[in-house]
């Protein structure tokens, strides 16, 4: 009896030892301000913000192909605005377009504009209106290598098309061998990785491919890696993290990826010199593309064949999706005052630290024309 | 535990035949690493798991031969369990180890107490900084409701089947809770998506995700209370019924009691699987780097989901990585200091067996 | 020479004697156990809801699925439901499935009847302590820890492995290799045995302890070694509660999700090599399909869920049946 009386002062000491620890955790937690963060383009663009009458909290998922970008925005909005609270959730594009038109979200972002039936589906949440696509940031895809000794290599559509086809199956084939003249290309098996999960960067690599060398690449372009054959790996990161890994290897990933000595291949164009794959060659392909959304919609059809100087042709455009009218009253403000922000011209300019490149002026002037109109 | 004692005394004994020194599975296993080694550096051979492989199947096979010979077949093929037993241990031990060790060296790196009690606020996935305090909160209450929820009723059911379940309810649960071992967690969260958030119309929140959790936790929770309360022997039950004990009485006092250790090993075991959740989690409770100490309204953080994307969408940045390890090490701190705890009141509570 | 048979083993008889039927019924009158049987029963019954809602959902959402592929969905070796016409099949999916949790209970189920064995009847005592210990601890990493380790520490040490199964056992054709990173079926199998492994082991542990200590002693009387006293009646009363244990395991293994998402090279065909990077897991496909796929796409990811369900299903039912039989053939627990 006495042992066991001692073992339930035991227990209950334990007890509360873990509540009281349990309650002092509480105590002392906080949200990290970023104090020790406060970078001066963040201080800079703190008195352009219109924070107007925006609070609480705004939930928004999609793209994360964009995630980087967005984390940086969200950044400097919330030292400017701390009132409001901003989510954005990178669950993939589908996903988030699928969480926008159940009314969970107050906006989606999305690597590819919405299709007819995905418009037709958004008027049921936006009460007399539809949504919108509005292109917020330029994402260039690197292609990625690991060749030790070769720095740079340059490679063409038609060249990428048959190694990511398993047509070209060794780094010294003829084919790379006369695109690269100087470079020691090794007796080395190329290992071509593509993305097992369903991505839009995938859908955007092998729409450059079928719009640059048609007669090589004969699938269609989707989210889903239609060619047959070929290693793959899960997310941009799975991707990065293989190339990094395996000799040989070649795979394409959003720029911010290609970091930790990952080399790139550069692009040869229609230009007489190879691109190198950077922000501001991004931009100089994306001032090509066109305006095919009707009304407010800025849904943008890329060039994937630019033949300007300097232009690389790989990119994606990621969209903030939101109702043109309608928009629920509570989110609305929040909403409007943070598309403002990421379409000014302090927005856009923080997307390069990123990795990422701004929309041309003749179509971000567009958006927030748009924005500004949102109800 | 007793049984190493007691048959340690059986050799030796003046009525065997000639028996092999004490030394003698120490000498072959050195003998065999020494040879794998050996051959693996002949051959050529790089990799550590290959020199392992060989020097493991020479340990089994030499402790057998030189058994066989001087000792008699019985004995060998005892000394061949034996040196299986520990190839199995050693096999096994490797490759955990080596988890453990990695968590702990690359998780050490950014664990302090600031980590522990920030959010990750404003900081974006890339740069350092940040912390989990938000991820631990969701975590605890999404693992805590669910483990409120389906442990009460996991182990009612488990002892309807015991102690009451004949007949076709009992044979339809039995059944079911097969097939609710068989959910792949992403279905559980599609279940509960399109029922709570789609057709309900409730938003996106901490229990949300418990309830998801719930439908992995509840079979695992039944079938493993199950088999530890038959093992609980009839005399115990019909010594208490004898008395006059009604059968709850004897169920609450003597059955579970019996069983308790085995019991909290199960739920244990539930909520290491539920807590390591990240599929459902994220289509149900979502993310925020901000904390929220509200289960029941808007998106929480929790820890598995934490790891994930911090792994997946960090574009590589070290700093990311780094954080998803030290997430990592303190989830399996936490779901530690849980089984500890479980383990010790289990042991105070269980009555004293004889063993 | 079943030494189990000769004494009363605990578990807990599937028919009672009559007499004790008797008494539960009359037990029943008293308030207390009518109030305890109608709350056990009612768990059981919501139990049966929940499952009796998820089936109905499960079901009612594959059936739309399928209505709308136009290929044979269990015979097809592609997955586009986007496609026009839409043509997907879990073909390479159930192929994988079950070829990597064959493997991974190949390898775990005798190693962790071991070290359950060691732990409880090898090992020093301070170590097996030790030993159970942390294994129990290692049940409770999460998988995602094992996918990140799986991928960043054990495929790379992979590598000379493989090609050391390709020299010596290339010949068979399942185990030759044409080179690439080690991320086929065979990795995620010794990947899903390592994360199955303590599950195992736990349960199979609980139950040899439970093994009454009359058998072991009175064996060991007879002058059995060691083994043989395990054989003779530590492993006959644990079988079921082996046979149990790996089910549990089993049915991670066939559901895990992250870590095989995480580890494999999928591509949609089957590999006659289980070297070879490619094919796919239902759980695997699900998660890294899930986000992007439109309306249809869900539906027929739900469809595959289904079948994995049953697959699960039909595991489950073989290794209930041979428990079932165990016990006729040792007649212990009558």
């Amino acid at each position: 009896m006495k042992l066991q009386r001692k073992n339930r002062l035991r227990a209950l000491s334990l007890g509360a030892v873990a509540v009281s620890s349990a309650l002092a955790l509480t105590a002392c937690g906080s949200d990290e301000a970023g104090t020790e963060g406060g970078d001066s383009s963040a201080a800079a663009t703190k008195s352009n913000i219109d924070c107007g009458d925006a609070k609480g909290q705004l939930q928004a998922s999609g793209s994360s192909a964009q995630k980087n970008a967005v984390d940086a925005w969200i950044k400097a909005y919330r030292t400017a605005c701390p009132e409001v609270q901003i989510n954005y959730n990178p669950t993939g594009s589908g996903a988030g377009i699928t969480a926008f038109l159940q009314g969970q979200t107050a906006f989606a972002g999305s690597d590819s504009a919405l299709d007819s039936e995905e418009i037709a589906e958004s008027k049921k949440v936006c009460t007399d209106s539809q949504a919108v696509d509005l292109p917020m940031v330029v994402g260039p895809i690197a292609v990625g290598f690991n060749v030790t000794g070769v720095d740079t290599l340059t490679l063409d559509a038609a060249t990428l098309a048959k190694i990511f086809d398993g047509k070209i199956t060794n780094w010294n084939d003829e084919a790379i061998a006369k695109l690269n003249p100087d470079a020691k290309l090794p007796d080395l098996k190329i290992q071509a990785f593509h993305r097992s999960d369903e991505s839009g960067t995938t859908e955007n690599f092998t729409k450059y491919l079928k719009a640059a060398a048609p007669k090589d690449w004969t699938y269609e372009p989707e989210k889903a890696w239609q060619a047959k054959g070929g290693q793959s790996a899960n997310g941009s990161s799975g991707v990065a993290q293989q190339v990094q890994q395996t000799p040989g290897a070649i795979s394409y990933m959003e720029l911010s990826y290609a970091t930790d000595g990952i080399k790139t291949v550069d692009i040869k164009t229609e230009a007489a010199e190879p691109v190198k794959a950077t922000t501001e060659n991004a931009t100089k392909s994306i001032t090509e593309a066109k305006v095919v959304g009707t009304g407010k919609d800025l849904a943008l059809e890329l060039n994937y064949t630019p033949s300007a100087e300097g232009a690389y042709p790989i990119t994606l455009v990621t969209y903030e999706i939101v109702c043109e009218k309608g928009n629920k009253a509570e989110t609305l403000p929040a909403t409007k005052s943070f598309l403002n922000y990421i379409a000014s011209e302090d927005g856009q300019a923080q997307l390069s630290d990123a990795g990422y490149a701004p929309i041309p002026d003749e179509i971000i002037t567009k958006v927030r024309e748009t924005v500004s109109s949102l109800s | 535990m007793s049984h190493a004692s007691l048959s340690d005394k059986r050799p030796g004994s003046s009525l065997r035949g000639a028996t092999l020194p004490k030394w003698f599975p120490w000498a072959t296993a050195a003998g065999s690493i020494v040879l794998g080694i050996g051959i693996s550096a002949v051959a050529g051979l790089d990799s550590d798991i290959q020199w392992g492989l060989i020097a493991a199947i020479l340990f089994v096979l030499g402790s057998y031969a030189i058994a066989a010979k001087v000792e008699g077949r019985r004995q060998a093929k005892d000394r061949v369990a034996t040196s299986l037993v520990w190839v199995a241990f050693i096999l096994a031990v490797v490759p955990l180890a080596s988890l453990i060790w990695e968590t702990v060296r690359r998780g050490v790196k950014v664990l302090d107490g600031y980590f522990l009690t920030h959010s990750m606020g404003i900081v974006g996935d890339k740069e350092p900084g940040g912390g989990i305090y938000h991820a631990i909160i969701g975590t605890l209450e999404q693992v805590g409701l669910a483990a409120l929820i389906s442990v009460p009723i996991g182990v009612l059911t488990a002892i309807y089947l015991v102690e009451y379940g004949r007949g076709k309810l009992a044979k339809a649960v039995t059944f079911f809770v097969d097939v609710m071992t068989g959910i792949p967690s992403i279905v559980a969260g599609l279940f509960i998506l399109s029922l709570w958030i789609i057709t309900f119309g409730m938003g996106y929140s901490g229990f949300a995700g418990s309830m998801a959790l719930t439908i992995l936790m509840l079979p695992v929770v039944v079938r493993s209370t199950e088999e530890m309360l038959k093992l609980v022997p009839n005399e115990l039950r019909e010594a208490s019924l004898a008395l006059g004990v009604p059968k709850w009485r004897t169920i609450l006092k003597v059955v579970l009691p019996t069983s308790i250790g085995g019991i909290t090993t199960g739920v244990m075991l539930a909520i290491a699987r539920i807590a390591g959740e990240t599929a459902p989690v994220l289509l149900l409770v979502w993310v925020t780097p901000l904390i929220n100490t509200n289960p029941f309204s808007d998106p929480q953080a929790s820890l598995p989901v934490y790891i994930y994307l911090q792994y997946a969408n960090s574009g590589g940045a070290g700093a990311a990585y780094d954080r998803a390890w030290a997430a990592a090490l303190v989830l399996i701190a936490f779901i530690m200091i849980l089984n500890m705890a479980a383990r010790g009141i289990a042991r105070w509570k269980a009555p004293k067996t004889g063993r | 020479m079943d030494i189990s048979t000769n004494t009363t083993a605990p578990p807990l008889p599937a028919q009672p004697p009559a007499a004790e039927q008797k008494r539960a019924a009359r037990a029943t009158t008293r308030p207390g156990d009518r109030i305890f049987l109608g709350l056990s029963r009612g768990s059981g019954i919501f139990l049966l809801v929940v499952m009796a809602a998820i089936a109905v959902f499960l079901t009612y959402r594959a059936a739309v699925a399928i209505s709308k592929d136009e290929a044979n969905f269990f015979t097809t070796f592609e997955w586009n439901p986007t496609g026009s016409p839409p043509m997907f099949g879990i073909a390479v999916l159930a192929f994988g499935t079950i070829v990597s949790s064959i493997i991974a209970m190949a390898i775990a189920v005798p190693v962790s009847v071991g070290i359950a064995l060691f732990i409880t009847h090898y090992a020093p005592r301070k170590l097996g302590g030790v030993v159970a210990y942390v294994i129990d601890l290692l049940a409770a990493v999460p998988s995602i820890v094992y996918g990140l380790w799986g991928i960043l520490v054990l495929v790379p040490k992979l590598d000379g492995l493989y090609g050391w199964l390709d020299d010596y056992f290339g010949w068979t054709g399942i185990l030759s290799w044409q080179g690439g990173a080690p991320r086929s079926l065979f990795t995620v199998g010794i990947l899903l045995a390592i994360m199955i492994l303590p599950i195992i082991t736990n349960v199979s542990r609980e139950v040899f302890r439970q093994v009454p200590q009359m058998h072991e002693e009175a064996a060991l009387a007879l002058g059995a070694t060691r083994w043989e006293v395990i054989r003779m009646s530590v492993l006959p009363f644990g079988r079921s509660g082996i046979i149990s244990a790996s089910m549990l395991g089993l049915g991670r293994a066939l559901g895990e999700t992250m870590a095989v998402a995480m580890v494999l090279s999928p591509l949609f065909d089957i590999q006659v090599s289980l070297l070879d990077y490619g094919g796919g897991t239902f759980a695997q496909n699900i998660a890294s399909k899930f986000n992007e796929a439109n309306p249809l796409g869900r539906d027929a990811l739900i469809a595959s869920g289904l079948v994995l369900f049953v697959i699960t299903l039909l595991v489950n039912g073989a290794a209930r049946m041979i428990i079932a039989r165990r016990k006729e053939y040792s007649g212990a627990n009558a």
